[in-house]
């Protein structure tokens, strides 16, 4: 498989008051290039902190105390000047997670190549400059064309998220829009400088249901057209079902189980992921009632970490060696 | 934002209004007027006062007449650029205040950019680098600028430059200067001497505003819009002061009005001390006198001052804060 990110045994911890927490213990997974992965559990699971270990973005009391994250981007590093979506040029690969503080390389990365769409649009933007001036200012960052081409670019990203009178909206200010309508502006945003990876984390989770809907055909729509990668981080498995290639199950800070989003919703083999599918309604077998995470799972042990383990199949499971279901 | 101009600026004229009567309230409170005080001086001086002479005195300054109607006399002659007469001076009250006028807005305005130039870059780097040895030192200089008195700084500064360098701190002139014409070497005279009372009138709320900054800029340094343009990579520090900074000065933006009669009443003791011909000291002497005309037209220009001052501060914020300009 091309994986446009491996993840290897990533560990991060947070020190407060209240003792160390270890927010992921030994994460580990891939992201295939040109393909949407979800990342899935229950909050608290530790989607955010893997989305900002691929940003570099974890704070102080947080800290990455192992593991690596390697990047394998198509596009040449210090991409000036170039063509969005070059001719093949693969670029060495490199570790996110040993990149030092200052490295220009990690300017580059942020909105460059790998981009971040975040669950709150009505605080993602500032309210005291114009929406054009925000999304303009993503491509000013990263490459070295006037104000003008930049907002022109912008307001044709602008377009394609599906926004109307378009010069007319980049002059207003975020407060004007709604919440569906910023979240497409943060979509534009993210994508104005077509970067090989989109993270979205839960960027349907404060929409109403039926922007929900709109959102997620637009991402994929998007996807498809420019051929990023995705990582779509949900709690949701009916999203998943819509708009995910490979599922990420995570469970307090480890993974559970990694696969084709086929194998994972027809076929779970954790406990935990048959509990969860269980739980929603249209994904669970028909004519069965409703179940609650608990009842599924039941007495399977799903507290004691076990490492990933490879099925015939390909997929992975974190499961003791002598059981299947 | 045209009519939010025109109903903050018509918004002002019942406020001053209001203010106006309180402060004519306030300089008849005590015990008698300027021909009661006179009367006293004359008499202590073995001076013969006749009871015509004190009628004639009382109608001369309409003090013969209802409250009400000395109000209106007042206010109309101070509407029409007709402050009254000082008795204490024997002189008009527009003679004496201008240029006192003028010394004050020196001062106080300067203290304002003094505050700001000192505050705004202590204040982001003591946020940005919270906990650093750096934000100790500042904040703790801080705390030592909020409660130190201007009064006594002016002192200190004083003795210093007296005892260590030989040179007299007062004034606002060097005395070849004092009594002279406008020149540019005296205006230049002028700006050699504003720098300390600017420093020591600006000193304290240069530290009010860098700790609140501080903690105004702590609040906002990770918010989600902060996360998100870090994200879209803007370098670090455009990051700061185009995203968390410009929304943390907001409210000092609108405080700037609010700021400014503790800096008039920090000026006014500061001058005090060092003698400065400014309003304050003038605004002291008038009301120990009861030079009511005296003491009501400084007081009204100190109101019109800080009405005019929160206006301004208001317009501003409405200018940088788009929020403010769409309700
Ligand atoms: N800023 C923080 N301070 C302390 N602990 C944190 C912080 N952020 C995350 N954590 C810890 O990491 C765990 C996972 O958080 P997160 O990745 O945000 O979960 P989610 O799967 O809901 O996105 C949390 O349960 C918490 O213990
Ligand atoms: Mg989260």
């Amino acid at each position: 498989m091309d994986a446009v990110l491996s993840i290897r045994d990533l560990a991060v911890e947070f020190k407060t008051d209240t003792g160390l927490t270890r927010a992921l213990v030994d994460v580990g997974f891939d992201v295939p290039r040109g393909e949407v992965t979800a990342i899935v559990g229950e909050s608290g699971s530790g989607k955010s902190v893997t989305a900002n270990c691929i940003m570099r973005l974890i704070q102080p009391p947080g800290r990455i105390v192992a593991g690596t994250i390697e990047f394998a981007p198509e596009r040449a590093l210090s991409s000036e000047g170039q063509a969005p979506r070059a001719p093949r040029l693969r670029a060495p690969p490199f570790d996110i997670v040993s990149l030092p503080n200052r490295d220009p390389r990690l300017q580059e990365l942020h909105g460059g190549l790998i981009s971040m769409v975040f669950q709150e649009p009505m605080t993602a933007l500032s309210p005291v400059y114009t929406v054009g001036n925000q999304v303009a200012e993503a491509i000013l960052c990263h490459r070295d064309v006037s104000r003008r081409q930049a907002w022109r670019e912008s307001a044709e990203m602008l377009e394609r998220v599906g926004l109307d009178d378009i010069e007319r909206r980049m002059r207003m200010y975020p407060f004007e829009f709604s919440g569906g309508m910023r979240q497409r502006v943060v979509i534009a945003m993210a994508l104005v400088c077509h970067p090989e990876v989109l993270i979205c984390d839960e960027p349907t989770t404060a929409l109403d249901v039926t922007i929900q809907a709109e959102i997620l055909t637009l991402i994929k729509d998007l996807q498809r057209d420019l051929g990023n990668s995705v990582i779509f981080i949900t709690h949701d498995l009916g999203v998943v079902a819509q708009i995910a290639d490979q599922v990420v199950v995570m469970y307090q800070g480890r993974v559970l189980e990694i696969g084709t989003v086929r194998q994972v919703l027809k076929d779970p083999v954790h406990p935990y992921t048959r509990g969860l599918l269980a739980a929603i309604p249209g994904l669970a077998p028909k004519g069965q009632p409703l179940a609650t995470i608990g009842s599924v799972v039941g007495d399977a042990d799903i507290e004691t970490p076990h490492p990933l383990r490879r099925l015939a199949d390909g997929r992975q499971v974190s499961m003791p060696q002598d059981s299947r279901g | 934002m045209r009519s939010y101009l025109v109903s903050r600026v018509l918004g002002m004229v019942p406020t001053l209004a209001v203010i106006s009567v309180i402060i004519f309230t306030v300089i008849q409170l005590p015990e008698g007027d300027i021909v009661s005080s006179t009367l006293d001086r004359l008499q202590a001086q073995g001076v013969d006062v006749t009871e015509e002479y004190v009628q004639n005195l009382r109608a001369q300054y309409n003090l013969d007449k209802p409250l009400v109607l000395q109000y209106f006399y007042w206010a109309g002659n101070f509407l029409t650029g007709d402050m009254g007469y000082s008795y204490l001076f024997s002189r008009p009250v527009n003679e004496l205040v201008w240029e006192r006028l003028g010394y004050t807005l020196s001062i106080t305005v300067s203290a304002l950019f003094f505050t700001w130039i000192v505050a705004l870059p202590i204040g982001i780097y003591s946020a940005v680098r919270q906990y650093s040895i750096g934000d100790y030192v500042m904040t703790s200089i801080a705390l030592v600028g909020l409660a130190t008195p201007p009064f006594l700084l002016a002192l200190i500064f004083m003795h210093i430059g007296f005892e260590w360098f030989g040179v007299s701190t007062g004034g606002l002139f060097s005395p070849e200067f004092e009594d002279a014409a406008w020149s540019w070497a005296r205006f230049a005279d002028l700006l050699a001497h504003l720098w300390l009372p600017m420093i020591i009138v600006g000193m304290g709320s240069a530290a009010f505003t860098m700790r609140i900054l501080r903690a105004n800029l702590l609040d906002e340094l990770n918010k989600p819009y902060v996360v998100t343009a870090r994200a879209k990579g803007v370098p670090p520090a455009k990051l700061v002061l185009k995203y968390p900074v410009r929304i943390a000065i907001n409210p000092f933006i609108s405080n700037i009005g609010l700021m400014l009669p503790g800096l008039v009443s920090g000026e006014a003791l500061v001058s005090l001390v060092m003698g400065l011909p400014t309003i304050g000291p003038l605004l002291l002497q008038s009301l120990l006198n009861q030079d009511m005309f005296l003491a009501g037209s400084l007081l009204m220009w100190l109101a019109i001052l800080t009405v005019v001052g929160i206006l301004l501060s208001d317009l501003l914020l409405a200018w940088v804060d788009p929020r403010i300009r769409f309700e």
